[in-house]
């Protein structure tokens, strides 16, 4: 049953290997899914077949990493763009001092095949951006342990976009793990279908930011003078210089004029690592705390996986702050979401029609019901039409007399937005071969 | 693996496919399509073919800023609409919320800014601090304290300063428009 391909030795699989999962695998539950088949089957995808994304390499990532390898997923990749800081050290298990420096994913990887036998890790160093979407449609499943809202955004955004109608294939469940101190979510979207990352975002709380003006003229905290340094001190001084917070030199200057303030002001605690925590916007990581999401993502990919149990429907959160509580729900998907709502519809014209003319088809349209409608087309971002500010009514309004075909490819897409509809309106063009 | 594409046949909007805009450029264009502006603002983009960047002018046709034309710039990041649009003055004004180097003092902007608020409520925000500036929340504390001290002096000095005057040493911009 070994995998041979994994350029490990058959050897890899011993005896009773996987005797406590396979007790979950050999027979179905009273609650298991109906499409559930025990036996061989299911062993030999999860354990040859299934090819498993991890996004991140860092406190949730190294938990998560180990947990897969453990359950018997053996082709597992991994991005991050991080190198090791010695501060990962205490919660980051898969890195050791000497390792301080290195990459992230290329270590971790390494660890967890000579760690755990048969089990291949393929690294990748560097920004999920950097790949496209055949890379991403290779997988069966996405983990993220993420610590970016941009990042977890453009990583929704992808998989919600690779869903091809035509492609059962193409719909790949993203499970998303995410921590802050004592508190933790993990949730389970599955593109198209159940709420998506961009459905909630405005549930989310925006980092602390203070108000300017205490800021600038009552500090009280530490933090407001670290601000004071970051937000209004640096961009007087250097102008257009950008900061980097990764830069010693860069936060040294901040700690050193945060420092000055808060001696003015008689406020006590500003600290190297306090500032730069501030300007990185740093949460205190709780090791803890990533185990317990870590688990619960890799049980749902497990699950999802094997069909062997029930799946997080969909979101489950957990707040250690004050006592465990931790509350489960079903996060309604949103209409007007920018990312997984709104309409889409397929449209032929003739290779013939103006800008103008579509317009018109668009808002002569009964089902639809659009009114002055705004249209623009995507990689590159270009407009077409907008219908105000004036300023750009007028910059576009020549494009009203072109061809639509000089703007789209057939096949390619237009995005309507309108004050009458909830959100936006995609139009796939298809052109009409002429008589 | 379970067998989700099941799940999805179900679903009415089975032949969704989105496309690849960012949903930061559809929020913007759907933003700034519907905007609902008084003709005492004005947006200008220096490159109409960039949405993210533009500039934002405000004419008061009261209050005592009236007279003047005050703008600001507009920078808005591919994380919109979780992080607010960035806001400076481009002119060195005299206001008790703005400071000299632009930055500008309004809650929406930054502690009390949400993904449900717009770029029109931004824009409302700002014009509303030349109608009440607000001398509890100074970021130009010589302005503020004027304000709440001697007001027909504050009053002095916004006219003086919105013609390029001097005022304490420091030179403000003409804003006055012709």
């Amino acid at each position: 049953m070994a995998s041979q391909e994994n350029g490990t030795s058959a050897s890899a699989d011993w005896p009773g290997r996987y005797h406590h999962i396979d007790q979950v695998l050999n027979t179905p539950g009273p609650r298991t899914d109906p499409g559930f088949l025990a036996g061989d089957g299911v062993k030999d995808f999860l354990r040859n077949q299934a090819k498993i994304l991890v996004i991140g390499a860092g406190g949730l990532g190294c938990e998560i990493l180990a947990n897969l390898a453990l359950t018997g997923f053996k082709d597992i990749h991994v991005i991050d763009m991080d190198t090791i800081d010695i501060s990962n050290l205490n919660r980051q298990f898969l890195f050791r001092q000497k390792d301080v420096g290195y990459p992230k994913a290329t270590v971790a990887a390494e660890f967890i095949m000579k760690r755990v036998p048969g089990v291949k890790v393929t690294p990748y160093f560097g920004k999920i951006q950097d790949k496209d979407d055949e890379y991403y449609m290779q997988f069966n499943l996405v983990i993220c342990g993420l610590d970016s809202v941009e990042a977890r955004r453009w990583m929704n955004a992808t998989l919600v976009n690779l869903v091809d109608p035509e492609n059962p294939d193409s719909l790949k469940p993203m499970i998303d793990g995410g921590t802050e101190g004592f508190k933790g979510q993990a949730r389970v979207i599955l593109p198209t279908i159940t709420s998506c990352y961009e459905c909630s975002l405005d549930m989310f709380n925006k980092p602390t930011a203070f108000p300017i003006c205490t800021i600038a003229n009552t500090p009280r905290l530490p933090e407001h003078c670290i601000e004071w340094a970051s937000v209004l001190e640096w961009p007087r001084v250097h102008g257009e210089k950008k900061m980097d917070t990764d830069d010693p030199e860069h936060i040294g200057w901040l700690y050193k004029i945060a420092s000055a303030r808060a001696a003015e002001f008689n406020i006590e605690g500003v600290t190297w690592s306090l500032t730069q925590g501030v300007v990185k916007n740093i949460i205190p990581a709780i090791a803890s705390t990533n185990a317990v999401i870590a688990a619960a993502c890799c049980n749902e990919a497990f699950k999802i996986a094997t069909s062997s149990a029930a799946f997080l429907d969909n979101y489950f959160m957990l707040i250690g702050t004050d006592g465990v509580y931790s509350y489960t729900f079903t996060h309604k998907k949103r209409d007007d979401c920018p990312v997984c709502g709104g309409e889409a519809l397929e449209m032929t014209i003739s290779p013939e029609m103006t800008v103008e003319e579509l317009i018109e088809t668009l808002t002569e349209k009964q089902d639809i019901q659009i009114k002055k409608p705004s249209l623009s087309t995507s990689a590159p971002t270009k407009q077409i039409y907008l219908q105000a500010p004036p300023q750009l009514e007028k910059a576009t309004r020549p494009n009203l007399e072109k061809k639509v075909k000089e703007f789209v490819q057939e096949g390619g897409e237009i995005t309507v937005t309108a004050s009458t509809l909830p959100f936006n309106l995609s139009l796939r063009i298809s052109y009409s071969t002429p008589a | 693996m379970i067998k989700i594409w099941s799940m999805k046949k179900n679903e009415d909007a089975a032949s969704k496919k989105k496309p690849k805009t960012s949903a930061a450029q559809i929020r913007v264009q759907k933003d700034l399509t519907e905007l609902d502006l008084p003709s005492t603002m004005q947006t200008h983009f220096p490159d109409p073919a960039d949405l993210l960047n533009f500039t934002l002018t405000i004419t008061p046709d009261e209050g005592m800023y009236k007279g003047g034309a005050f703008t600001f710039s507009f920078a808005i990041n591919t994380n919109y609409p979780h992080d607010p649009p960035k806001v400076k003055c481009t002119q060195t004004i005299y206001h008790p919320n703005v400071d000299l180097e632009g930055n500008v003092c309004l809650n929406i902007l930054r502690e009390d800014w949400k993904p449900v608020l717009n770029l029109n409520s931004v824009m409302v925000g700002l014009q509303y601090l030349f109608l009440e500036p607000n001398a509890d929340d100074p970021l130009n504390k010589e302005a503020a304290l004027e304000m709440s001290k001697n007001r027909d002096q504050f009053l002095n000095n916004v006219r003086n300063s919105m013609r390029g005057g001097n005022i304490k040493g420091v030179q403000y911009d003409s804003v006055i428009v012709r």
